[in-house]
């Protein structure tokens, strides 16, 4: 009786992973192996190996990590201080709420600050360093990605200083421990899983977007997101997109265990 | 130690200016009669006007307003399946399992995400359009409402069943006047973040959406690729409003579910 009730709640799950998680992914796996006449190939994975393909994975890369590390540089303190505000939910709220904006719009802001006559130059002009070409460069792209993630990053970071208990920060202080050792030795490694699980969430989507790289940097940086948007969309190489897509499939999973906790 | 806090407020207003510049920035220049976002020339509401003109704009409104909500109410119901069933399996691999294939894809990037959808509806023949839309939304809409309900489904006391069974009560008496009550909070929660999700999607709209059918955040991204117009300043001031009111619409739902929630904890 009670084992018939459990398989009808399973029926309709089961069926909705089988086809939108399972039959997805196969079929990237799949298509990875033809070319675009649709003949069954090798030749996708070979061209990936191609210095063309490996330059662009590498740069990816190298851009994400750059984005991971400034937003992480910039979120820790911040969620540090958070934590010792006084209404810190109202603080939080107030970080949180920018995500809630489309991520589309906040791009678009940025060509209007980063213009030749935008925000941005004004400022430089008036310190004296003078109008220089923001946008459509590597820094704007860095820049916007960078600002696009930090909520993401400070979310968990707080959440682990939160779950941190005072008194041992208070123990170290006591036993002598300056304030940067205490930092080092006892809040950063028990806030490590904050950052792991940040850092994964931003480290993931940074090397998959294309539409911050379409709109900010023109065709300057291009992510593996942006090497499958454009094999899909516009060559219509599906075959050469799959490809991609299974080694940003087989990163994410590296990631994943990488920066996985243990439980 | 009174100058540290100095230096502490001063980095956190920094932080703060920095993420809301750009949302302001729009939203100052939405006024700007001079039709960039670099010179102010004057006051003028040409830009707003425009918006409520325009027919074609209101019905992608329309469009992403109907899709976000029937994918947001599929979900939630198909959610709240997965959920239970989670729940009622037994063996810790099998969970596991579920769990893992759950989470697939709330962490995969929207491209990949996008990118299979679009092979998947060519395969099975569905023309992409409005059907191909709504079906993406619901599949990553799914995991989302499952982890916002799975954990009161959790915290539920299997003791309440039991009960409920020995009095006499039959399964689906057990589903509507136990189970669902009590979780009602998390299917709420879980209700609206698939709504917000499916109103801020962009990537996998983009990919399944074909020619003829486009959502708000698609529309935003085409309008921008061709450079500024004042009108999307106008468009996002309308979002940001609206985007507020839902945030406190959420905060809401939120203060309320968790009052009834804290008395049935402790009768």
């Amino acid at each position: 009786m009670k084992s018939n009730t459990r398989n009808l709640y399973l029926i309709p799950y089961v069926l909705w992973i089988l086809l939108f998680v399972v039959a997805p992914i196969l079929l990237i796996l799949y298509y990875s192996f033809f070319d675009i006449e649709g003949q069954f190939t090798l030749g996708n994975y070979k061209k990936f190996f191609t210095p063309v393909y490996l330059r662009m994975t590498l740069s990816s890369f190298w851009y994400a990590f750059l984005i991971t590390a400034f937003s992480l540089i910039i979120a820790y303190p911040t969620a540090y201080l958070l934590t010792k505000t006084k209404h810190k939910q109202l603080w939080l709220l107030l970080i949180i709420l920018p995500t809630w904006i489309n991520l589309l719009l906040k791009a678009y802001a940025f060509l209007g600050i980063f213009g030749t006559f935008g925000f941005a130059n004004s400022f430089l002009e008036l310190i004296g360093i003078g109008r220089k070409q923001l946008l459509f460069t590597d820094f704007s792209f860095v820049f916007v990605s960078v600002y696009i993630f930090i909520p993401f990053m400070v979310l968990p970071i707080y959440n682990a200083l939160e779950k941190l208990n005072p008194s041992l920060v208070d123990a170290a202080r006591d036993l002598g421990a300056s304030w940067w050792t205490t930092f080092r030795r006892v809040v950063f490694p028990l806030t490590l899983d904050g950052v792991k699980s940040g850092c994964q969430a931003v480290f993931i989507p940074a090397l998959s977007l294309f539409m911050i790289t379409r709109l900010i940097a023109g065709n300057r940086v291009i992510t593996l997101g942006t090497a499958i948007e454009q094999h899909f969309l516009v060559t219509q190489d599906w075959g050469m997109g799959s490809t991609i897509a299974v080694f940003l499939i087989i990163a994410m999973a590296i990631i994943m265990v990488a920066t996985g906790n243990r439980k | 130690m009174k100058r540290k806090t100095k230096w502490a407020n001063i980095y956190l207003i920094v932080v703060f200016i920095i993420l809301y510049t750009p949302i302001f920035y729009l939203m100052y220049y939405s006024f700007n009669s001079g039709g960039t976002m670099h010179h102010f020339e004057g006051f003028t509401l040409e830009w707003y006007e425009e918006v409520f003109h325009d027919t074609r704009l209101f019905i992608i409104v329309l469009n992403t307003l109907v899709i976000s909500l029937l994918s947001a109410a599929i979900s939630t119901i198909l959610g709240i399946f997965g959920a239970l069933a989670i729940y009622y399996v037994k063996k810790r691999q099998m969970k596991n399992m579920l769990l893992t294939l759950n989470n697939v894809l709330i962490v995969s990037p929207d491209v990949i995400i996008g990118a299979s959808f679009l092979i998947l509806f060519t395969i099975v023949g569905i023309k992409l359009g409005f059907t191909s839309v709504l079906l993406s939304h619901i599949a990553f809409s799914v995991p989302i409402v499952v982890i916002m309900v799975l954990p009161k489904l959790q915290e539920m006391s299997p003791t309440l069943i039991d009960a409920a069974r020995d009095l006499g009560a039959s399964p689906w008496n057990v589903l509507t006047k136990v189970i669902l009550p009590y979780i009602t909070p998390g299917i709420f929660a879980g209700f609206f973040m698939a709504l917000t999700y499916s109103l801020d999607d962009f990537a996998v709209t983009f990919f399944v959406t074909g020619n003829g059918f486009s959502t708000l955040s698609v529309e935003i991204y085409s309008r921008a690729r061709q450079g500024i117009s004042l009108s999307i300043n106008a468009l996002s001031t309308l979002i940001f409003l609206f985007t507020i009111i839902l945030v406190i619409g959420y905060y809401f739902i939120n203060q309320r579910s968790s009052r009834p929630g804290g008395l049935g904890g402790r009768k």
